[in-house]
C-alpha cells in the first residue's frame, strides 16, 4: 500500500516573523503608520538625548558648593547638600532618628496587612490604626517619656507631606463612610444634610478650603481654644477629602445588590448591624482601588499647603531655590520634587491596579 | 392579609417603633446641626467684636489701591474692591476656558494615540500619561513658571518668530487685531454667510430624511465661508489692522501680551488635565464593542465614516460624564494660580483683598460661592448635553 507522507511545512515568509515581521506589523504597516513612526522617532530624538545629556552625562555629582558645579548639565550637588532639609524640614538634626523610627514602625507594623494569608487581618488593621497614630505623635512631637518637644512648626519636608497625607486619609475615611451611609439613608433630613455637605466640599477647590481653615477657623472657635497651623490645615484636608471618599463609598454601596439588604433585614439585623456585618464589608472591598485613587489625589494635593505657609516637600525645595548661595537651581529642585512625587503616586497607582485585578472576583453581573 | 390589617398592632416599646426612631434620629440630627451652627455663629460674633471687625459687604465699595498685572476690563488702582472681584473672576474664567479647550484637544489626540496600532505612538502616549498625571499640578505650575518662563532672556534678547511673535521673561508678545473701516461690512457678510450655512444644513437634513440623498454639506459650507467673505475683503479692503509688538527702549509696545503667569498656568493645567482626559477617551472608545465596527463595515461604510457615525457617537456617551468632572477639576485647579501670583479669583480676592480688609468671612464666602457657581454651571451644561446625546430607548 502506498503511504502518503506530507512534506514538511515551509517556514513562514521571512518578512512576517521575527524582528522584521514585528517591525512591519507594528510600525510600518502602511504609509500613514510609517509617517507616524518617523514622527515619534523624531519626538524621541528631540527630547531624550538632551535630557540624558543634561541629567546624567554632563551632570555634576560631587562637591559641596555651587562653585563645584563646573559642567554644563544639572547640578545634583544642590540636592545632595539640601537632602536633609528636603526630607525633614527644620526638624532638629540630632532628633531626626525619631522621624526615621516612626517611618520604620509604620512599615514594620503595616507589613503583615500585605500578607494575604494573615489571619484576623481586619482586627489587626483596626488595632494598628488606633495604636499607631498615638505612638507616632509621641515620637514626632515628643513631650512624653523624656523626649524633648519638637513643635509642629519645625516639621517639614517629605515627612510633613507624608504626615498630612496619612492623617488626611485616616481622618477622612470614617467620616466619608458615615457621609456615604447618610446619603443613601431613607431619612430625608439626614440625607439632605449629607448631600449638602458632600456637594459643598466637592464644589470648591482645596485652596479656598485651606484659606478658610487658616483664616476663618480661628474666628469660629471659642476664646482660649487654639489650633496650630498644621492642625488647621489637617482639619481642612480631612473635611475636603471626606466628601470625595463618601462619593467613592457610595459607588460601592450602590453596587451591592438589593437582595443583600433584604436578606440582612430578613435575618432580623438592625440598621447598624446590617451595614457593619453585611453591606459595608462587601462594599468597602469593592471600593478599595477607588480609595487608593483618592489617596493618590490627596497625596498630590498636599503640595497646596505651600499656600498657607507650611513647609512640605515642595515648599522646602521652593525656599531652597531662592537661597542666594544656590540661585538658578530651580530646574534641579523641581525635577527632584517631581521624581519623588512621581515615585509615590506611580507606585500607588500600580498597586491600585493590582488590587483591582485581585479583588475583581465576585459581583460581576 | 385583610384580616390582620385592621387588627390592633402588637404593642411594643415606643423605642422599637421604626417610625418613631426615624423621626427621633432626624430631629436629633437637625438639632445637632443647628446647635453647631449657632455655636460657631456665637463664637464668630464674639471674636469679630473683640477684633473690631464690622461684618458686611460695605467694604466692596472701598477703593482697592493696588495694581493688577492682567485685567481684561479697564482697571485702575482707585477702583473699588467689587471691580477687583470682576477682574479676578474674568481672569479665572479665561484660564479655565483656554485650559479646557487646549486640554480637550491634547487629551483626545493622546487618547486616540494610546489606542493606535502603531506600537511606538501608543507607548509614547502611555509614557506621557503616566508621567504627567502622577506629578502634582502645583509642582508643574511652579516648574514652568520659575524654571522655564522666568529663566527666559530679557526683552532685548527675545526669542522671536518672524518679527511678529516675541517670547521673553515678561511674556509672549503677539500681534493684536483691531477693526479697520471695512470691518462692519465684513462682519455683516460673515454673519449672513453663517446664517445661510445653517439654513442650508437644515434643508440638507430635511432632504436627506425625505429622499435619502446626501448633500456634500461640509465642502459646500467650507467653500461658502471662504469665498463670500474673501470677496468682501477683495472689494472692501482688509477688515483688520494688526498692531505688531515693537521693541522700544527696554520693553515691547503694541500687540497682545500673554504674561508668564498665564502661560505657566495654562500650560501646566493643559498638560496635567490632558493626561486624565486621554484616559477617559481611551476607555470610552474601548467601551464600544468591536461588533459595532464590524457591523458598520459589513454595511459598507468606509473606515472614516464608521468612526464618525458609529464609533464616536457611542463613545461620547461613555466619555462625557468623566470628562465633565475633568473640566470641573481644571476649573478648580485654576485656583493654584495663587502659587505663582497670577491675578485670579483666589490670589486677588482671598489673597490680597483679604489681607487688606481683614473681612475673612465675607471674602472666603464670596470666593467659595464663585467656585460653587462655576462647578454647578459646568455640570448643568454637561448634564444637558449628556441628556441630549443619551441613548433614547424605545
Amino acid at each position: 500500500m502506498q503511504t502518503h507522507t506530507f512534506k514538511p511545512d515551509l517556514p513562514p515568509p521571512r518578512m512576517s516573523v521575527g524582528a522584521v515581521g514585528w517591525l512591519k506589523a507594528n510600525l510600518f504597516s502602511n504609509w500613514f503608520n510609517s509617517l507616524l513612526t518617523l514622527f515619534a522617532l523624531y519626538l524621541i530624538w528631540l527630547v531624550v538625548p538632551p535630557l540624558l545629556q543634561w541629567a546624567i552625562i554632563d551632570a555634576n555629582w560631587v562637591g559641596s558648593t555651587r562653585a563645584d558645579c563646573t559642567q554644563e548639565g544639572a547640578c545634583w550637588v544642590f540636592i545632595q547638600q539640601r537632602f536633609g532639609q528636603f526630607m525633614y524640614g527644620f526638624y532638629p538634626s540630632e532628633l531626626r532618628w525619631r522621624v526615621d523610627a516612626t517611618l520604620w514602625l509604620a512599615i514594620v507594623g503595616a507589613a503583615p496587612l500585605f500578607v494575604p494569608q494573615m489571619p484576623r487581618k481586619a482586627f489587626y488593621g483596626l488595632g494598628f490604626l488606633v495604636i499607631y497614630p498615638v505612638i507616632a505623635w509621641c515620637l514626632l512631637h515628643g513631650g512624653v517619656f523624656g523626649l524633648s518637644v519638637v513643635s509642629t512648626s519645625q516639621w517639614g519636608g517629605l515627612m510633613l507631606t507624608l504626615v498630612i497625607a496619612s492623617v488626611g486619609i485616616t481622618g477622612a475615611l470614617p467620616l466619608g463612610i458615615l457621609l456615604a451611609l447618610g446619603r443613601r439613608s431613607n431619612l430625608p433630613a439626614i440625607k439632605v444634610i449629607c448631600v449638602t455637605f458632600i456637594e459643598f466640599w466637592r464644589g470648591v477647590p482645596l485652596i479656598t478650603v485651606l484659606f478658610m481653615s487658616s483664616v476663618m477657623l480661628p474666628l469660629f472657635l471659642p476664646e482660649g481654644m487654639h489650633f496650630d497651623k498644621l492642625m488647621r490645615a489637617l482639619i481642612g484636608v480631612i473635611l475636603f477629602q471626606s466628601a470625595y471618599i463618601a462619593e467613592v463609598v457610595r459607588g460601592g454601596l450602590q453596587a451591592i445588590p438589593k437582595g443583600q439588604y433584604e436578606a440582612a433585614a430578613a435575618m432580623g439585623l438592625g440598621y447598624w448591624r446590617m451595614m457593619g456585618l453585611v453591606i459595608l464589608p462587601q462594599a468597602l472591598k469593592l471600593v478599595i482601588p477607588g480609595i487608593v485613587n483618592v489617596f493618590i489625589a490627596l497625596f498630590k494635593d498636599t503640595s497646596l499647603v505651600i499656600i498657607i505657609g507650611l513647609f512640605d516637600l515642595l515648599n522646602s525645595i521652593k525656599q531652597a531655590t531662592t537661597d542666594p548661595a544656590w540661585l538658578g537651581m530651580a530646574t534641579e529642585g523641581y525635577a527632584f520634587a517631581a521624581l519623588v512625587f512621581w515615585i509615590f503616586c506611580f507606585g500607588m497607582s500600580r498597586y491600585s491596579l493590582h488590587l483591582e485585578r485581585k479583588l475583581d472576583t465576585g459581583h460581576k453581573r | 392579609m385583610h384580616t390582620t390589617a385592621n387588627a390592633p398592632r402588637p404593642r411594643g416599646s415606643l423605642l422599637n417603633d421604626p417610625q418613631v426612631r426615624a423621626w427621633a434620629f432626624q430631629i436629633i440630627a437637625v438639632i445637632a446641626v443647628v446647635a453647631l451652627g449657632w455655636f460657631l455663629f456665637q463664637n464668630t460674633q464674639a471674636n469679630l467684636e473683640k477684633r473690631g471687625i464690622i461684618s458686611g459687604f460695605a467694604f466692596l465699595n472701598n477703593s482697592a489701591g493696588f495694581g493688577i498685572a492682567q485685567h481684561l476690563i479697564d482697571y485702575t488702582e482707585s477702583d473699588s474692591y467689587s471691580r477687583v472681584f470682576l477682574v479676578g473672576l474674568l481672569n479665572t474664567l479665561l484660564v479655565s476656558f483656554i485650559g479646557i479647550v487646549l486640554a480637550s484637544i491634547l487629551g483626545f489626540l493622546l487618547g486616540v494615540a494610546r489606542l493606535s496600532p502603531n506600537w511606538l505612538i501608543s507607548k509614547l502616549a502611555t509614557v506621557y500619561i503616566e508621567i504627567f498625571r502622577n506629578i502634582p499640578p502645583l509642582l508643574q505650575i511652579l516648574f514652568w513658571y520659575f524654571a522655564v518662563f522666568l529663566a527666559l532672556p530679557g526683552p532685548r534678547q527675545s526669542l522671536g518668530v518672524g518679527e511678529m511673535f516675541f517670547l521673553n521673561s515678561r511674556g509672549l508678545y503677539m500681534p493684536a487685531p483691531g477693526p479697520s473701516e471695512s470691518f462692519g461690512l465684513f462682519a455683516v457678510v460673515l454673519l449672513a454667510t453663517i446664517v445661510g450655512i445653517i439654513a442650508l444644513g437644515r434643508w440638507a437634513k430635511k432632504r436627506r430624511e425625505a429622499t435619502g440623498q446626501i448633500f456634500p454639506l461640509l465642502w459646500t459650507s467650507l467653500a461658502l465661508i471662504v469665498v463670500i467673505p474673501g470677496l468682501t475683503v477683495l472689494i472692501g479692503g482688509n477688515p483688520l489692522v494688526w498692531s505688531v509688538p515693537e521693541l522700544t527702549g527696554f520693553n515691547f509696545r503694541g500687540g497682545w501680551v500673554m504674561i508668564p503667569e498665564l502661560m505657566a498656568l495654562t500650560l501646566a493645567l493643559t498638560i496635567y488635565t490632558a493626561a486624565f482626559i486621554a484616559e477617559n477617551v481611551r476607555s470610552g472608545i474601548m467601551a464600544v464593542s468591536h461588533g459595532q465596527t464590524e457591523a458598520a463595515r459589513s454595511l459598507g461604510l468606509r473606515p472614516g465614516v464608521t468612526l464618525r457615525l458609529v464609533i464616536i457617537p457611542q463613545a461620547l456617551r461613555v466619555i462625557i460624564p468623566p470628562l465633565t468632572s475633568q473640566y470641573l477639576n481644571l476649573a478648580k485647579n485654576s485656583s493654584l494660580a495663587a502659587g505663582i501670583g497670577y491675578p485670579d479669583m483666589v490670589s486677588l480676592f482671598a489673597g490680597t483683598v483679604l489681607n487688606q480688609t481683614g473681612q475673612a468671612i465675607e471674602v472666603i464666602a464670596i470666593t467659595m460661592s464663585v467656585y460653587l457657581a462655576i462647578s454647578i454651571s459646568i455640570s448643568l451644561l454637561m448634564n444637558w448635553y449628556n441628556k441630549r446625546i443619551a441613548l433614547t430607548e424605545r
